[in-house]
């Protein structure tokens, strides 16, 4: 990795370049986040597809965009949590929840597609905010809130659903829209890929340009600290549960798109998948350090990998070991790059 | 006001006439309990234009209480705060940096991983003019940089390598100016300073109280709460000593020792007996 930082020339980079050479890769991994995500993802990439030559095949590279909509989707929203030192054992949950609820209120209430849609926006909001008011105004841990939220949606999906799916043919054609394909160049991606991509170029923006983005970053780095400098740390923390419900909202008309029909028992493992893209992609779980963009990174390292896996006829379960290994070496970075020195 | 001014007691700098001159803060009868605990038990205080005033305190004297009451940090059950003249209520930190009161928290209240300009704009950012900032809501990180960069040289506070540098890669004392930086640039009447020389060392602690200085000499008062004597008696120019929730002296270096100052402070010396000072 230490030709990475070896074409510096300007007087900051020259102080680095006192640093031994784990110092130097300590400095710069804690300079630009996304970096270990980045290699990371080339080296599975090249690896993987040596083991395969298939896997370098557009189609093959389609389907992999598509695996990971839902999971990199989802990662949005649990970013913008994790940022703030907190965590959603809910997201899986409350997706599912939303997606039953669009598809439902217009296969079995006649309601007209858009307004379904709109319908689904606002109650995966609302789910969101429900997280937010339980941090914020009980002052409950994030971890608590969610893991109870998580069983309530679960409940809730199964009561409004009764267990049974909504068939693609009940099911309007815009909450299907997003499985639709789009060909860009060789590859076939669908609207839900493209839709994905969306919001981490808006929550891009958002985070580094605006105000509120600097103020989720502060928030989690040290609440008091954010406090004292005047910011309104509550509005702040139910604005980004908030700003996540609707992400996972969106996420669940993606889902719907994926699936090409909306069920109860999908995703079950969304929750933690994407805990899983945003840690391996260099957020640190104590809050405030991190960029948004590694955990599509993060998303696309684990589907890299399944799919690479499995190409090279490696066995399901061991692709599931490679992931728990990645998630702590992810981890253990974060750990390591997190010792600052002075 | 009811402190008792003696005579044969030095006037207070700067110059003016004591009675005439107003205070810029000045809280009466302060009440703050935490359960059964008393924090502050009607304490009196003001700090007049021009100043290093120091708050001094054994540990439990209600120092913190007082400064965070003074900051909006917390609200006093009963008593009231002046600001030149007029009552004011401070709910949130916000209030008092409003009224131009900035305050340095012992723990500085910096975001870590942020880097220089972002913590000096922290809670006020700037927009980018025209339908960028107004629609978009879009940060003049350019303009943050910039302006973050010439407060810091306009005090002297040469050694930051880059305005971009995260804060926790900067040694305590660079801290300490970053946000002693931050509450000069916004503070338009006083400055609070907690502690600000705790966790220096001699160096820095040296630079620190040169800042104090110079905030002071271009015109901002300052208000210093400290453990250390001999960084109080070298910088101040009036010395509040806090006992048990009450003011029970104010005096100046050239009137009283540190010894002095300390046994007021201890109850070894009764405070009345060395009368307030305007």
């Amino acid at each position: 990795m230490s030709d990475v930082n070896a074409t510096s020339v300007d007087p900051a980079e020259r102080f680095l370049q006192r640093m031994t050479p784990v110092q130097r890769v300590h400095s710069i991994l804690h300079r630009y986040p996304a970096l270990s995500p980045a290699v990371v993802l080339v080296l599975a990439a090249v690896v993987l597809g040596s083991l395969n030559n298939r896997f370098f095949l557009p189609s093959n590279l389609s389907l992999v965009a598509q695996q990971v909509a839902v999971v990199g989707g989802l990662a949005v929203g649990q970013t913008l949590i994790i940022l703030t030192a907190g965590i959603d054992l809910s997201v899986g949950a409350i997706m599912v929840f939303t997606s039953i609820v669009m598809a439902g209120s217009a296969a079995n209430y006649g309601v007209p597609g858009p307004l379904a849609l709109v319908i689904g926006l606002v109650v995966g909001t609302l789910a969101g905010g429900l997280n937010g008011l339980l941090v914020t105004r009980l002052r409950l841990p994030p971890f608590i809130v969610t893991l109870g939220t998580l069983n309530i949606f679960t409940a809730l999906t199964l009561l409004v659903s009764s267990g049974a799916s909504i068939q693609g043919k009940d099911i309007p054609d815009i909450l299907l829209w997003t499985g639709q394909a789009i060909a860009i160049g060789p590859f076939r991606l669908t609207t839900g890929v493209v839709l994905m991509l969306a919001m981490y170029v808006v929550a891009t923006y958002v985070l580094r340009n605006t105000a509120f983005g600097r103020h989720i970053y502060a928030v989690g780095d040290d609440r008091e600290a954010a406090r004292l400098a005047g910011i309104a740390v509550n509005r702040i923390l139910l604005s980004a549960y908030l700003t996540a419900g609707f992400i996972f909202a969106v996420t669940a008309w993606i889902l719907i798109g994926r699936v090409g029909a909306a069920s109860p028992n999908v995703a079950s493992e969304a929750n933690l998948d994407s805990i899983t893209a945003v840690v391996i992609g260099g957020t640190s779980l104590f809050g405030g350090r991190g960029i948004i963009i590694g955990s599509l990174l993060g998303a696309l390292i684990v589907g890299v990998f399944r799919n690479g896996l499995a190409l090279a006829g490696v066995d399901v379960l061991w692709q599931t070991l490679v992931v728990g290994v990645l998630v702590i070496v992810a981890v253990a970075t974060d750990q390591w790059i997190r010792r600052v020195r002075a | 006001m009811s402190e008792v001014q003696q005579q044969g007691i030095a006037a207070v700098p700067p110059s003016g006439e004591p009675a005439a001159r107003q205070p810029i803060i000045e809280a009466r009868g302060l009440i703050k309990t935490f359960g059964s605990v008393v924090g502050l038990d009607g304490t009196d205080f003001e700090l007049y234009p021009g100043e290093i005033l120091a708050v001094i305190g054994d540990n439990g004297a209600g120092k913190s209480t007082l400064i965070k009451c003074l900051s909006g940090a917390m609200v006093a059950d009963a008593g009231e705060i002046r600001v030149e003249g007029t009552p004011t209520v401070f709910r949130r930190p916000q209030d008092a940096r409003a009224a131009g009161i900035e305050t340095v928290y012992q723990s500085l209240a910096v975001a870590p991983a942020l880097d220089i300009a972002s913590n000096m704009f922290l809670g006020r950012e700037l927009r980018r003019p025209g339908p960028l900032g107004s629609i978009f809501r879009m940060l003049d990180h350019g303009r943050m940089r910039s302006l973050a960069g010439q407060q810091l040289q306009e005090l002297g506070i040469g050694t930051l390598q880059t305005i971009t540098q995260a804060v926790e890669t900067l040694s305590g004392g660079q801290r300490q100016a970053v946000a002693v930086a931050r509450a000069a640039a916004f503070g338009s009447k006083v400055i609070i300073l907690d502690e600000p020389t705790a966790a220096l060392g001699v160096r820095e602690t040296g630079q620190v109280l040169k800042l104090i200085r110079d905030l002071r000499d271009r015109g901002l008062p300052v208000i210093l709460i400290s453990h250390n004597m001999p960084n109080v008696f070298e910088v101040a120019d009036r010395i509040h000593i806090q006992r048990l929730g009450r003011r029970v002296a104010v005096v100046t270096p050239k009137t009283h020792s540190a010894s002095d100052a300390v046994a007021i402070m201890t109850g070894a010396m009764d405070g009345a007996a060395s009368p307030a000072v305007h």
